[in-house]
């Protein structure tokens, strides 16, 4: 059995009376590719913010790679890399600052973060712009640029928010190629997404709606052969 | 793999968030200059005009009449602060705007730390501003004593980080950068007229009591007098006490509110 690198356990969170979080339990498998597939406001975003501890999570137990969120948060943020929705890195400054900075913030000192943003770089096919402002790059190259901050620090789980998100279609797919060849060097991968065409059958998947856990396993189980839209329309009760 | 925190990999950090604070500073080059036209302006033209009109007897801690330039550069000194201290909460709202302030709080350095090396950078950038400042205005003949450039610093370091926590606090509760126009004008602009920046405290009382009263109070008034006594080599205690007071109450004011568990952030859905 594949050890889990992330683990969510019956975690629920509500802002005022709305319950954006309703028991979620979901896993992520050492190396594997796990969609976390909901629409716009069915609590992505929330559950990311929990597991990344900008939020508290008081119900239930997160662990990062066996670390509990909650006990060992150093411990457990320090081998999470987060590609969020909206941009991260200064577009003021270049990707080796960008790539340093964000290496400082884990530790990371100048002379070995530089060495590393040369390796990540090379891993999101960025190599030669590693002096080039983050204002001049494209869309997708800022996104794999994000996706290379998110790397600096050698993290064992990458969470990606709608990584995609405004990408044209070449760029989009670039990005998701990159991010499964990840999985192939051991990172386990939970990817947000509201779009059906990233994931495979064989991908790990989590149905997230309206705050709570609709359906969870290997995508061509959860649909049975079903097309994932017809299936994810069927479990949300939102077929036509 | 251990993942403790080594006391180098903490100097690792600091260095890290101060230097992207100076590289965001040196890459708007035009901040730098509003930040010293701003009370170069106050100096030339302001001072100038009311050099007649407002007369200064002798307060500590000048032993002399003085001109009203040289009453006034203290407090200009504070202002350079206040904008920066402002002007850097400005940039944690934009921050979290879009996605940095959210790198920056899922680092595994707790977060006081994270807020106070980003307040450190920045009033390092403030102090860089003052004493080009006070370069200029020696020309203009605000001479004080030699030593009370040395004197002044330990004071800039502490008004900068009481203005920088008191913008780390507001930015806290500022939702988005609309809000943050009012602000400005809500706390710049009273805070600075409502002190002893431009009058001194008898001034007032001579105008308006309750004005007196509101100026000993306000926590910027006493920023500029610690300013104003170092700079003549001297320490004003009420002021030191005060300033450091309100840096421990805005600091720990702003750490409560962007802590996860405690805090606005709590209530504010993907407020991040």
């Amino acid at each position: 059995m594949s050890q889990i690198a992330l683990s969510v356990q019956n975690v629920s969170h509500s802002f005022g009376r709305f319950q954006a979080l309703k028991d979620v339990s979901l896993s992520v498998p050492q190396g594997g590719f796990t969609a976390l597939l909901g629409v716009n406001g069915a609590g992505k975003t929330t559950l990311f913010s929990l597991i990344t501890r900008l939020y508290n999570n008081t119900s239930g137990r997160i662990e990062v790679a066996g670390n509990d969120l909650r006990r060992q948060p150093a411990a457990a943020l320090a081998r999470l890399g987060v590609v969020f929705q909206s941009r991260a890195l200064d577009a003021d400054l270049t990707v080796a600052q960008n790539l340093t900075y964000h290496a400082a913030l884990h530790g990371i000192r100048r002379r070995e973060a530089m060495a590393r943003a040369e390796t990540v770089l090379a891993q999101v096919g960025l190599s030669d712009r590693l002096h080039t402002r983050v204002s001049a790059l494209s869309g997708g190259q800022q996104r794999r640029a994000e996706i290379a901050r998110a790397l600096i620090h050698r993290p064992e789980i990458l969470l990606l928010d709608e990584a995609t998100v405004g990408l044209d279609v070449k760029s989009r797919s670039e990005v998701v190629s990159l991010t499964r060849e990840l999985t192939t060097e051991g990172v386990s991968v939970l990817w947000a997404t509201h779009i059906m065409d990233e994931i495979r059958p064989e991908d790990g998947l989590v149905i997230l709606h309206r705050g709570e856990v609709l359906a969870s396993g290997r995508t061509e189980e959860v649909t049975g052969g079903e097309d994932l839209t017809q299936a994810f329309l069927r479990l949300t009760g939102e077929e036509g | 793999m251990s993942h403790s925190l080594t006391p180098r990999m903490w100097l690792t950090a600091f260095l890290g968030i101060s230097r992207r604070e100076t590289l965001r500073f040196v890459n708007q080059r035009g901040r730098f200059l509003a930040a010293l036209v701003r009370p170069l302006v106050w100096l030339f033209i302001f001072a100038a005009g009311f050099r007649a009109v407002l007369g200064l007897s002798i307060t500590p801690p000048y032993q002399t009449y003085v001109l009203y330039e040289v009453y006034v550069t203290p407090g200009l000194a504070a202002m350079i602060q206040l904008f920066n201290g402002m002007q850097s909460s400005l940039s944690m709202v934009y921050d979290r705007e879009t996605g940095a302030m959210r790198t920056l709080l899922v680092s595994p350095f707790p977060r006081w730390f994270l807020l106070g090396s980003k307040l450190v950078a920045g009033v390092i950038v403030s102090i860089i501003q003052v004493y080009t400042f006070l370069a200029i205005a020696w020309f203009w003949g605000v001479e004080p004593p030699l030593w009370g450039y040395v004197t002044v610093l330990p004071a800039l370091i502490l008004t900068g980080l009481m203005l920088g926590a008191m913008g780390l606090f507001l930015s806290s509760a500022i939702r988005q950068l609309e809000n943050f126009a009012g602000v400005m004008n809500f706390v710049i602009f009273p805070m600075f007229f409502a002190s002893t920046a431009l009058y001194p405290l008898w001034r007032m009382r001579e105008s308006s009591t309750l004005l007196h009263d509101i100026c000993a109070v306000n926590p910027f008034t006493h920023a500029v007098e610690l300013i104003r006594f170092a700079l003549y080599q001297q320490f004003d205690l009420l002021s030191f006490s005060v300033v450091l007071g309100c840096l421990i109450l805005f600091f720990t004011g702003a750490v409560i509110m962007y802590d996860p568990a405690r805090g606005l952030w709590v209530r504010r859905k993907g407020g991040a």
